[in-house]
Parts: structure tokens; C-alpha cells; sequence
């Protein structure tokens, strides 16, 4: 397991991190299955905390992506478009999906690693 | 509170995603599907397909019974035979898709586990005078094995049958798989790939299970989830009741026409509504697509051509195979045959579609 206590969560399984990178957790990956697509945003959009922000497409199914914090999109991983199995394969490294600056913490409902687990763990 | 098959302890125990479908627990995937999707594609993997049901006909002549309930031919093929064929209200709409096994004393179909109960009732309700129904399905698992090295996982476990001597489409009943008898050995499936299909006793579906999974690991082979079936499944074509058609599809419709033999002997339900369906011509046919981008298509969502709607998706997935998208549709017989390139509209954006010829994928011949 990765060390994730620099790490924030949300209940929609969206994951923030200490350089205001922004994921989805392991347990949003294997619920998804095999992500094949995603729909992520302009680079230079503001988004504020709880938005919705683009799409991940598994075979299974396609969810909407929440903005976990406010901010402004520095950086998108492009790798995604021709990989976007990393996702699957490493949901906290590789795979993050975009970087946030001029990050705003208004609205937000941050859980640790501890509360997002027992989130998960009803399921 | 769904049913469960005899299986359902090794898929929690091999750490298996379990889903609700056709009110039975059962697993979607075990590692992922791209890894199960190509197990199968290049050595071989393994189904849990319990789910299935199975049905026995008797009687004084179980063929006649068969037939009048069919579209397809049964006289077309022999004892130890396997046919698709379609089951149709008297309209002609889709009932549901089968295979029947001819056998010599009896027949057996196997249906769709999502229209079991109904098959069953309708079958009972237009039984030919002096046939028997039994329905198995309770009693009887359903392991499939599929993929170029199938048969050499499964062959060194059967006495009674000769699985290498089986031509496709063909079975061999009363074989011993791993010391368990009264097995039935199909050269059958539905990902596309050579394989093999065990109708095994309920209660002894662990034993071959178990052996299988350990002559399996010569060749590296996964067990597979529902999801795995259905990327297979869509890539070689194949129909899946429910999603592709429905009581208000007929086989003409649906490209089954070839299932549908007007000219076999004695009547069947639905032939008239059939022979006028087939005259007149259908507005809609059954298209491939192949999707430009990423995307996935998925059922129900419109397809467009020249800004117009001309049809609705039926099925859609990634192609591990091919490495994009592809999906089933109904489209305006007039655009079909047109061959114009199509819109397939995702969450309010206009994906560009190919139309292509069925079935997206063939195995090399061998």
C-alpha cells in the first residue's frame, strides 16, 4: 500500500492530495473495472469544490468525476488518452488524473485516510 | 435474495467481484477483464455458467416436439448435434434464443437464465400431445472452457467421450470428468473461440471445477467473469437476449433470419407471422459499428445519420481485440444497406460510427 496520509478523500471516491493533485482511489478503480476512457477538463478551468468535472468510462459503466477541492486546472495527465489503465494499475500515482492550483478549500467535506475507509468498508 | 450457483464458494474464495444477474450471484470479474477477455483470446479460460437453464424433452417423439416450438431445423443436423435456433410468439417476436441438443432418445435445450421461467411456462403451454418437459436447471452446472488451448486443458479429464474427436457444434453424453459420471461434453460456446461446454451434476460441479482450474494451469488459463463474456460475446457477434432483442424483435430483425427455416417439415408457432415478415421486408436492421473514438456506445443510446435519428444501440463495449470501440445497433434498413456513416450520441456529443459486417472478430482458422 501506498503511504496516504498526505491524502484526502471524498465520499464519491475522489482522492486530493499534499501538491493538490487530484485521483480517484483504489476502491473507485476496482469497483469501475477496466477504464478505457476519460473526459477531463480544459486546462485553465476553475472549478469549485463538489463540481462536476469530467467522466471516467469503464466496460462496465461511465461515472462522473467530482472536484474533491476548489481550484484552477494547472495540468492534465495526458498519458491517460493512450493509457488509461493506469488508472487501474496505480489509482494514487500513475494514474492521477489532474493538478489544481490556486486551490480553494471553500465547501469542501475532506475525509482522512481512517473516515474514507470505514466509508468504504460498508460495501 | 438471489440465488447462488454451486460454484459460488470458489469465485468468493479466488476473490471474485460478485454481481446480481437474472436473479444469480455471480462473478463479474476475478482479476480484470482485459486480462480474462485475452486469456481466452490466446490459451483459455473458464465460465461458471450455472445461471443457464437446461431443459429435458421426452417422449414418444421429442424431435416433433422441438420443432414445433423452434424456427431452426432440427433435421438439419443429427443425434449428437447442437443447434442456435429461435423460440417465437405466434407475431413472430423473440421468445428466446437456444440451443438445442439432439439427442437420440430426448432433446435438450438450454436457455437464457433471464427468461427461464417464461421459456418454461410457454414450452409446457404448447407441448405436442405424448412430450415431457423436465426442467433441469436446478440440478444441473454449467462450466464452459474456452480458447485455442481448451480442449487440451479438458481432454486428459474425460473418459467416455472423445473431446478431441468432436467436431464443433457436435457432444458426447455420459462422460466422466474427474471421476464424476453422467457429464454432457459440448463443443460449444460464446466467446467466438474454440471450447468446450460440461453440463456437469449439480452437486459435483466443485470436483470438475477444481480439477479443471489444476490442468488449466499448463496453459496458464484464467477463470472468467460475466464481464470477459460479454466483451467475447459482442466481438464474435453473438446476440444476447434482452439487450439485443426482445419479444418485440423478430429474427428477420435481428439478423437470425438464417435461424429460420420456412421450409422445414410440419408447422411451427410464429411461421405465418413469419413468412409475411420475411415478404415484406423489415424497417430495421441489425448493424455493426465501429466506433471512432473511445467512447462506448451503450444500449439504448441514439444513432444519427445526416443529423437524423435512424436507429438505436443495442450493445456496446471496448474491443480488447480490436483496440476501440464497437457496438450492435438497429438501424433504417435504407441506412444499412446505405452503409453511411453514422453518430452514435454520448452524453449529448455525436461519436463518429463506421458501419461494419458481423462479427467484429474470427478466429483464425486452424
Amino acid at each position: 500500500m501506498p503511504d496516504l496520509s498526505g491524502y484526502r478523500f471524498t465520499a464519491s471516491h475522489e482522492w486530493v492530495d499534499g501538491g493538490s493533485r487530484v485521483g480517484i482511489t483504489d476502491y473507485a478503480q476496482q469497483q469501475l473495472g477496466d477504464v478505457i476512457f476519460l473526459e477531463l477538463p480544459e486546462v485553465g478551468r476553475t472549478l469549485s469544490a463538489g463540481e462536476r468535472f469530467g467522466v471516467i468510462e469503464s466496460v462496465k459503466a461511465a461515472s462522473d468525476l467530482y472536484a474533491p477541492v476548489g481550484g484552477r486546472v494547472a495540468e492534465v495527465n495526458d498519458a491517460l488518452v493512450d493509457t488509461p489503465e493506469k488508472v487501474n494499475s496505480d489509482p494514487y500515482g500513475e494514474g492521477w488524473l489532474l493538478r489544481l492550483e490556486d486551490v480553494d478549500q471553500t465547501g469542501t467535506e475532506l475525509l482522512d485516510e481512517d473516515a474514507y475507509t470505514k466509508v468504504t468498508a460498508g460495501h | 435474495m438471489a440465488q447462488r450457483t454451486p460454484l459460488h464458494d470458489r469465485h468468493v474464495a479466488l476473490g471474485a467481484t460478485m454481481v446480481e444477474f437474472a436473479g444469480y450471484e455471480m462473478p463479474i470479474q476475478y482479476s480484470n477483464m482485459r486480462d480474462e477477455h485475452t486469456a481466452v483470446r490466446q490459451r483459455a479460460g473458464m465460465f461458471d455458467l450455472s445461471h443457464m437453464g437446461e431443459v429435458r424433452i421426452t417422449g414418444a417423439d421429442p424431435v416433433a416436439a422441438v420443432q414445433h416450438l423452434v424456427t431452426n431445423d432440427l433435421d438439419r443436423i443429427g443425434p449428437g448435434r447442437a443447434q442456435y435456433t429461435a423460440m417465437c410468439r405466434d407475431d413472430g417476436g423473440i421468445i428466446d434464443d437456444l440451443i438445442v441438443y439432439r439427442g437420440v432418445e430426448e432433446c435438450y435445450i438450454v436457455v437464457n437464465a433471464s427468461r427461464r421461467d417464461v421459456d418454461v411456462e410457454w414450452m409446457r403451454a404448447h407441448l405436442l400431445d405424448g412430450a415431457t418437459l423436465d426442467d433441469l436447471s436446478d440440478e444441473t452446472a454449467l462450466i464452459a472452457v474456452q480458447g485455442p488451448r481448451a480442449l487440451s486443458v479438458v481432454a486428459p479429464l474425460v473418459s467416455g467421450v472423445d473431446v478431441n474427436g468432436l467436431r464443433p457444434c457436435s457432444f458426447g453424453w455420459g462422460a466422466s470428468v474427474a471421476g464424476i459420471d453422467g457429464v454432457v461434453v459440448s463443443r460449444t460456446g460464446y466467446t467466438g473461440e474454440d471450447g468446450v461446454e460440461l453440463y456437469v451434476p449439480a452437486a459435483h460441479a466443485g470436483t470438475v471445477w477444481d480439477a479443471l482450474m489444476e490442468a488449466g494451469r499448463s496453459v496458464d488459463m484464467l477463470p472468467c467473469g460475466l464481464g470477459a463474456r460479454d466483451t467475447l460475446r459482442l466481438e464474435a457477434g453473438l446476440r444476447l437476449y434482452g439487450q439485443d432483442m426482445d419479444e418485440n424483435v423478430d429474427p428477420f430483425s435481428a439478423g437470425l433470419g438464417w435461424v429460420v427455416r420456412l421450409d422445414k417439415p410440419g408447422s411451427f408457432i410464429g411461421a405465418d407471422a413469419l413468412r409475411r415478415i420475411k415478404e415484406a421486408g423489415t424497417p430495421y436492421r441489425f448493424a455493426g459499428m465501429r466506433m471512432a473514438g473511445r467512447a462506448i456506445a451503450r444500449h439504448g443510446m441514439p444513432v444519427l445519420s445526416g443529423g437524423e435519428q435512424v436507429g438505436e444501440v443495442t450493445s456496446g463495449t471496448y474491443s480488447f481485440t480490436l483496440g476501440g470501440g464497437i457496438a450492435t445497433a438497429y438501424v433504417r434498413t435504407e441506412i444499412a444497406e446505405s452503409h453511411a456513416p453514422l453518430q452514435v450520441e454520448i452524453r449529448g456529443a455525436r461519436a463518429g460510427a463506421e458501419q461494419v459486417a458481423l462479427p467484429f472478430y474470427k478466429r483464425p482458422s486452424t
